[in-house]
């Protein structure tokens, strides 16, 4: 709520479409679980939110509703302003290719892939042509730190290499949205910082972030917490978070 | 610095208009780089990319690529009944063009005039003018005669026990028998006119072998009835004539004298114009027996090469069957082993939903996929059935002959075989619920 008093206050200047917007939103699945329950959520452009909460209350629900991978069974989804339930597959997908990016905590790299190919491969649903996908994943492997690495497959990278060339894959076709569900769950604590860090970075650089986290560390180093709890909202630190924010910047 | 670095780069990759990445938080730092202007809302039309046929087939191929002992072990079945179909092709075809090299090179204008059986069975002749009526034709190129001498046996010597003859004929024939037939001889030289009446003999190929005669010597005899004869000849096997491979043939004059031949031609060889073959064929009976048309036997040793050839058909639609059979196996094969795949790989089929991938995509990619596994086995199937195809023609003595249709057919027929095995799981594959996908396993 308090997000949207904020932007409010800044009308003249910002975007009024956020990136996110949950309006009702309840995901009850066939068995009869309600997953998520009523929920109301707007997410602004720029911003980086952890969402946390037990596990099985609806955090990777509420990630992949975000992410269009799930539709919700009552209320609105807006991406960008996009109703995602009014959406083809095709817009769906177009989607996805051109504004989201996502990292899993299994990194689903492909088995015996070179980490250049792998990482190219988040560009091959974008239609750019192949040579311009291997330049823009030589550079987003540099800018992950793996640019000695581009050539190696997934078991000769450790855990948390194989986690930053799939945050290479995420964000190499430039997503306005990176949706991270439990990043760092696979990685120890050293490798887990340094994978938090590059979330934080690419957040400074613009992109819109959301991470599950079950670390309070990096949740507490997240500029807006919002918790989840039995498929509610229970918790939003919007306020601190934008105020924070723009003291930054 | 991540991510960001190149603004402009990125803005043109996205063809300009299409971002709904604009950041409120951050005019100030990336307005200069040009990424930013005044896009509203992103509410332009979604329209998914297309993938080039080329992005389509590499990513087909990658799922090849990660398996390559599944993908060997699966086509293998594919391969195995297109070597076997495409060998059969080969192999015919291999076998025709010999066929055809061989009567180019004996021509099929021969036509074999014989006395036939009479109305009550019982053997009947040619009469005596015969050859004289059928050499007046016009058609007619040139012609010769033999004569089947009953009652003598053809011995090495007088020690070989009767029963040891080998039922090898004694023909007693004209001189000019070797240029009609186009016969040649391996040994020795056919008769001219003068040993033509005298008591020698040219043994037919299978003849000789079982007289043992291998090389000539004035000395090199063989006992015909109670005669001997002096071999002067030995034939190379006569292809348009197999009845006298394994035959005596002596000199019409000296099978009179000598072993009581009567005259009668029981055999005229006749070469015709080939253009008017069939005619001849109508006539020819009348003319060698214009009494008894019925009794005269016209037949085209041609005919029977061709026929000869023509037997091995069972055998050919019998080993088609089986490189069906084989095929329908070997594309289950892949249908299993692509139903497997898309089991195996839900994450990635997740991934790539996430990544932007439409369910058309997925569908193209593991169709593409299906295709390709099923191609490569018919590749390797055509390649193996060439070779196959080879080695029995270099086995016969044949010319190597593999029609283009059968390779084409063969890649052809197994492009299909892929589509239609691959359908099924490519439809799967694209029905897959993203997250179930990613949360597989
Ligand atoms: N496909 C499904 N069918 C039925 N119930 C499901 C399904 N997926 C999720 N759920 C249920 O929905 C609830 C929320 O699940 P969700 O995955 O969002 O939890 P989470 O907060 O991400 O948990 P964790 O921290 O363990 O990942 C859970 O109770 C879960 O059992
Ligand atoms: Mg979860």
């Amino acid at each position: 709520m308090s997000v949207r008093e904020e932007s409010g206050g800044r009308e003249g200047f910002r975007e009024t479409v956020p990136a996110v917007e949950f309006v009702g939103v309840s995901r009850v699945h066939p068995g009869g679980v309600r997953a998520l329950d009523g929920v109301d959520l707007r997410v602004e452009r720029g911003e980086m939110v952890a969402i946390v909460g037990p596990s099985g209350s609806g955090k990777s629900t509420v990630l992949n509703l975000v992410g269009t991978l799930d539709a919700p069974t009552e209320g609105t989804v807006r991406v960008f302003g996009h109703d995602v339930g009014a959406l083809d597959d095709g817009a769906l997908s177009a989607l996805r290719a051109r504004s989201l990016g996502f990292v899993f905590q299994r990194f689903h790299l492909a088995p015996n892939v070179r980490a250049v190919d792998d990482v190219a491969d988040g560009l091959l649903y974008t239609g750019s042509p192949a040579r311009v996908r291997r330049t823009r994943a030589v550079e987003a492997l540099t800018r992950v730190g793996l640019a000695d690495r581009i050539d190696h497959r997934p078991h000769e990278l450790s855990g948390g290499q194989r986690q930053r060339v799939a945050i290479a894959r995420a964000v190499v076709g430039a997503p306005a949205l990176l949706l991270a569900d439990e990043p760092t769950g696979a990685l120890d604590t050293a490798s887990g910082a340094a994978v938090m860090d590059l979330l934080h970075e690419l957040h400074r650089d613009g992109v819109t972030v959301l991470v599950i986290t079950h670390d309070r560390e990096s949740a507490a180093l997240a500029p807006r917490r919002v918790e989840v709890r039995d498929g509610r909202v229970v918790a939003d630190s919007a306020t601190v978070s934008v105020s924070a924010r723009e003291g930054r910047s | 610095m991540i991510g960001r670095g190149k603004g402009e780069g990125r803005t043109a990759r996205r063809g300009g208009a299409k971002d709904h990445g604009t950041r409120p938080g951050n005019e100030d730092r990336t307005a200069p780089r040009g990424r930013r202007g005044s896009r509203s809302a992103g509410r332009d039309r979604l329209r998914p990319a297309r993938l080039s046929p080329l992005d389509h087939l590499r990513t087909g191929a990658s799922g090849l690529r990660a398996r390559p002992t599944r993908v060997v072990l699966s086509a293998l079945g594919i391969a195995i009944g297109i070597a076997a179909m495409v060998s059969v092709v080969g192999i015919s075809a291999s076998g025709r063009a010999d066929l055809e090299a061989t009567l180019a090179r004996l021509g099929t204008d021969l036509i074999t005039v014989a006395p036939g059986s009479t109305l009550f069975g019982g053997n009947a002749t040619l009469p005596e003018e015969a050859r004289g009526r059928i050499d007046r034709m016009p058609e007619v190129e040139r012609t010769a005669r033999v004569e089947s001498v009953g009652g003598a046996n053809v011995y090495r010597s007088d020690l070989v026990p009767k029963a040891e003859s080998g039922g090898i004929g004694v023909y007693g024939v004209d001189v000019d028998l070797l240029d009609t037939l186009r016969a040649e001889t391996a040994l020795g030289e056919w008769f001219n006119g003068a040993t033509a009446d005298h008591p020698a003999v040219v043994l037919g190929a299978s003849a000789a072998e079982r007289l043992g005669v291998t090389r000539i010597t004035p000395d090199t005899l063989v006992l015909i009835g109670d005669v001997y004869f002096a071999v002067v000849g030995v034939l190379e096997p006569v292809e348009l004539a197999p009845e006298l491979d394994n035959a005596a043939l002596v000199g019409q004059g000296a099978a009179e004298e000598l072993l009581g031949a009567t005259g009668d031609a029981s055999m005229v060889y006749v070469r015709v114009d080939p253009e008017r073959i069939s005619e001849v064929r109508e006539l020819i009976g009348r003319n060698a027996n214009p009494e008894r048309p019925n009794e005269v036997e016209v037949s085209r040793p041609s005919d029977a090469l061709a026929a000869g050839q023509a037997a091995d058909r069972t055998l050919q639609g019998l080993l088609l069957g089986l490189g069906g059979v084989a095929l329908l196996v070997g594309g289950v094969g892949v249908a299993n082993t692509m139903v497997i795949s898309v089991l195996e790989r839900r994450g990635e089929i997740g991934l790539r939903r996430a990544l932007g991938a439409t369910r058309g995509a997925i569908r193209v990619q593991f169709l593409v996929e299906a295709m390709a596994l099923s191609l490569l086995g018919g590749v390797f199937g055509v390649a193996l059935g060439a070779v196959v195809t080879l080695v029995f023609a270099l086995v016969r003595g044949w010319p190597f002959a593999l029609p283009w249709w059968a390779g084409v057919g063969a890649v052809a027929a197994t492009v299909a075989i892929g589509a239609v095995a691959g359908l099924l799981p490519a439809l799967r594959a694209a029905a897959q619920h993203p997250i179930g996908a990613l949360s597989a396993d």
